[in-house]
């Protein structure tokens, strides 16, 4: 993924959360690296490349990098393809998919991560990173064979949308894959207080009559989990939390020193429970929507710098698993084309800076995972995203670009958007 | 005999809930079920008002009282019936709730009336269906039917809901018939009360502006009414209440849990009656305090009501 070709950027305004640059200036493309940066570079000259992109002022900004997306292949193809989700992502400014390993199969052995890692650079326009299993089968009682998936390209480990029950076979999984310095990705809800749960407990739910979970099933794993990351040391990341009392304990935990960060989904920041409405389904998600204190404690946390990263928590359903009553339907939204505007609504609010924002979905999950993307720095790779922050649009589903199109956010007003993205210095979106 | 005819009763051409019924569209509901009681009890129960007309039963889960409620009440006025046995279509073989629905649209029929046990199943229905979709209890949400029936069957018996106090007790988390009960109760005044061990409360059921409690003796006070609720009995193994026998001792309805309310209280049950358990036998029996049949003779009056409603079409 890395293109000969010579591009210059001039006019744009260059943000680098890694760096917090937010500065006028050009940038230099050569051999899918970024070869130059600076506020003075081809402002005198004009450069001399076969290509120029005038940015006019728009933001260049590093590609994001998405730390969570389920794809439907393989196993799921006529939902989504790893290839219909690398176009979602192109569209959304997302050049680098962490793809979940809850696909049938699921990704628990190395050929399986090898397959990902071919199917991707046979077909995809983005760069896609597997996360695999912690556990085989996702079943929660053995652990995977942590060295070998990581040597044929695993980036992080975890059960997807499942948390380990077992106290025991989580532990040792910890202590293993801290052998290995491996990252774990969780999810933590009780399975047992949150069984056949499909909203948060509460006066909603009641009225709805709907079977739901209460919110504390999220606190009370992590705060397990964070007692074994004491005992063990294993870097450990809450993949999506979304409630104020799991956010305190992180913080606690990262004061004293724990090796712990967490994310949060995009629509956990911009929904709450009340969304659901008449039984939206397309709103129905995992762990469901919160109440909007919870909601409001996600927004400041990523603000703040509490929460570490945003996650689209991209999830393709068809109509038949979203045609159905509410507690049938199954969970999940597609989120990779709202991931960067999602990500932008507190710097609009006024809440935090652009660079700040750009971080959560850039420079953050680039050092969490160690990879060397997610910043404008020289000899990183040209992985970029150019677009009007303040662009206006309404999410409208039939125009996305995955194939499935159960967005939680159909009519939604947002600003900014991608208007061209760069994967290794190769334009892979351009909106026109 | 005949109710005044044409003005629309139910605006939004279906009966999904008690929630999105103004106090008028009961009060009509209610007027109109008058008469049925009526017509229902001289020796030609028939009419031909539905004629022609085609009623789907679609029953997800089993219901005995429910169903042939509905059929009667299509039947005593000229429509056909039909009962979808789910057990025995494709819904066994995988077909979802939206495909079996659509199937059954395309045969033209006015009204389907849907139990499903999931919340929201009707309302679901009612957005993909051109016919009127009747509720007859989706999940955890609502049967409004039946708490239209038991509001039928309080006013005929106290001349109204001011001032008077119901207490429905028991397994209210799992009820759909307490969730439209509260909310039918509390729009036409009447006090109610909630009764029940803290396992079998819902969250927040407090944000209902109801008294909420674990005591009989405080929950039933000068109540007029005790609305008993079924437990289903798979809840009664140590999921929700330890035993049979314990639960009887502390939320079951016996002679000295009724002394507390109002002398004169009158017992209600939606069906069917657990005896010993949440019910004893001699009051579910004693037609001095039991309204219990009485419910099952209303409920045919409010389905007829409900479908004369529909029958005149949206407003």
């Amino acid at each position: 993924m890395s293109s000969t070709r010579r591009i210059a950027f001039r006019n744009a305004r260059l943000v680098d959360p890694a760096s917090g640059l937010d500065v006028k200036g050009g940038l230099l493309i050569e051999n899918g690296k970024i070869a130059d940066i600076g506020p003075r570079l081809f402002n005198d000259a004009e450069p001399n490349d076969p290509e120029v992109i005038d940015a006019r002022g728009l933001v260049l900004a590093p590609g994001l990098i998405d730390a969570c997306v389920h794809t439907g292949e393989p196993g799921a193809e006529h939902r989504e393809t790893l290839a219909s989700a690398s176009e979602a992502a192109a569209a959304g400014g997302v050049t680098t998919m962490i793809v979940m390993p809850a696909t049938d199969p699921v990704i628990d052995e190395p050929s399986l991560v090898d397959f990902i890692l071919r199917r991707a650079a046979a077909t995809a326009k983005v760069r896609v990173l597997p996360m695999a299993a912690l556990t085989r089968g996702l079943a929660g009682e053995t652990m995977t064979e942590i060295g070998l998936l990581q040597e044929a390209g695993a980036i992080a480990f975890g059960d997807a949308g499942r948390t380990v029950a077992n106290a025991r076979v989580l532990r040792r999984a910890m202590a293993y894959a801290a052998t290995f310095d491996a990252l774990i990705a969780a999810h933590a809800e009780d399975p047992e207080l949150t069984a056949g749960a499909a909203a948060t407990e509460g006066e909603f739910a009641t009225r709805l009559g709907l079977p739901a979970g209460p919110a504390m099933a999220e606190s009370l794993i992590v705060a397990r989990d964070l007692a074994l990351v004491e005992l063990t040391g294993v870097r450990y990341h809450f993949a999506q939390i979304t409630t104020r009392a799991a956010l305190d304990l992180i913080v606690a935990a990262k004061a004293r020193g724990l090796p712990v960060t967490c994310g949060v989904a995009a629509h956990h920041l911009t929904l709450n429970e009340l969304d659901v409405g008449a039984y939206y389904t397309f709103r129905k998600v995992s762990p469901p929507l919160r109440s909007e204190a919870d909601r409001a404690a996600m927004a400041d946390g990523v603000a703040s710098g509490a929460l570490d990263l945003i996650v689209s928590s991209h999830e393709p359903q068809g109509a038949d698993t979203k045609r159905q009553p509410f507690a049938a339907a199954a969970a999940g939204t597609v989120g990779l084309e709202t991931l960067l505007p999602t990500a932008l609504t507190p710097f609009h609010e006024g809440r935090a800076s652009l660079a700040r924002m750009l971080a959560t979905v850039t420079s953050a999950p680039a050092k969490l995972l160690g990879l060397p993307g997610g910043t404008l720095a020289k000899g990183a790779p040209a992985d970029l995203v150019l677009f009007d922050e303040g662009e206006p649009f309404v999410v409208e589903a039939d125009k996305l670009h995955s194939r499935a199109r159960n967005t939680a956010f159909e009519g939604r007003k947002f600003q900014g958007r991608a208007r061209m993205t760069f994967v290794g210095g190769e334009c892979v979106f351009n909106r026109g | 005999m005949t109710a005044p005819r044409a003005l629309p009763i139910l605006k939004s051409g279906h009966l999904l809930g008690i929630e999105g019924l103004s106090p008028v569209e009961v009060t009509a509901l209610l007027d109109l079920a008058d008469s049925y009681v009526t017509q229902s009890r001289t020796a030609d129960k028939k009419s031909g008002l539905l004629k022609g007309r085609t009623l789907v039963n679609l029953f997800f889960e089993a219901s005995t009282r429910t169903q042939s409620s509905f059929e009667l009440a299509a039947k005593r006025m000229g429509a056909d019936v039909m009962n979808m046995a789910v057990k025995n279509s494709s819904v066994s073989k995988g077909e979802t709730l939206i495909d079996t629905a659509s199937t059954l649209n395309a045969m033209q029929p006015d009204m389907l009336v849907v139990r499903h046990q999931d919340a929201g199943a009707a309302e679901l229905l009612s957005r993909k269906l051109s016919c009127s979709v009747i509720n007859a209890g989706d999940g955890a949400h609502e049967h409004p039917t039946q708490a239209l029936l038991d509001a039928l069957t309080i006013r005929r018996r106290l001349g109204g809901f001011e001032n008077r106090t119901v207490a429905i007790c028991g397994g209210i988390l799992h009820s759909r018939v307490a969730r439209s009960n509260l909310r039918l109760l509390a729009m036409v005044g009447a006090q109610v009360r909630l009764v029940a061990p803290r396992t079998l409360l819902p969250a927040d059921i407090d944000r209902f502006g109801v008294l909420v409690t674990s005591d009989m003796r405080e929950g039933l006070k000068d109540a007029d009414i005790v609305m008993m609720l079924r437990l289903q009995l798979e809840r009664m193994g140590g999921a929700f209440v330890p035993s049979p026998r314990e639960y009887f001792r502390f939320w079951g309805l016996d002679r000295e849990k009724l002394a507390y309310a109002k002398p004169g209280a009158l017992v209600m049950h939606p069906g069917p009656m657990n005896r010993g358990i949440e019910i004893a036998s001699d009051i579910a029996d004693d037609v001095e305090v039991s309204l219990i049949q009485e419910q099952v003779e209303m409920g045919v009056a409010i389905r007829m009501a409900v479908l004369d409603a529909l029958s005149r079409g949206p407003a």
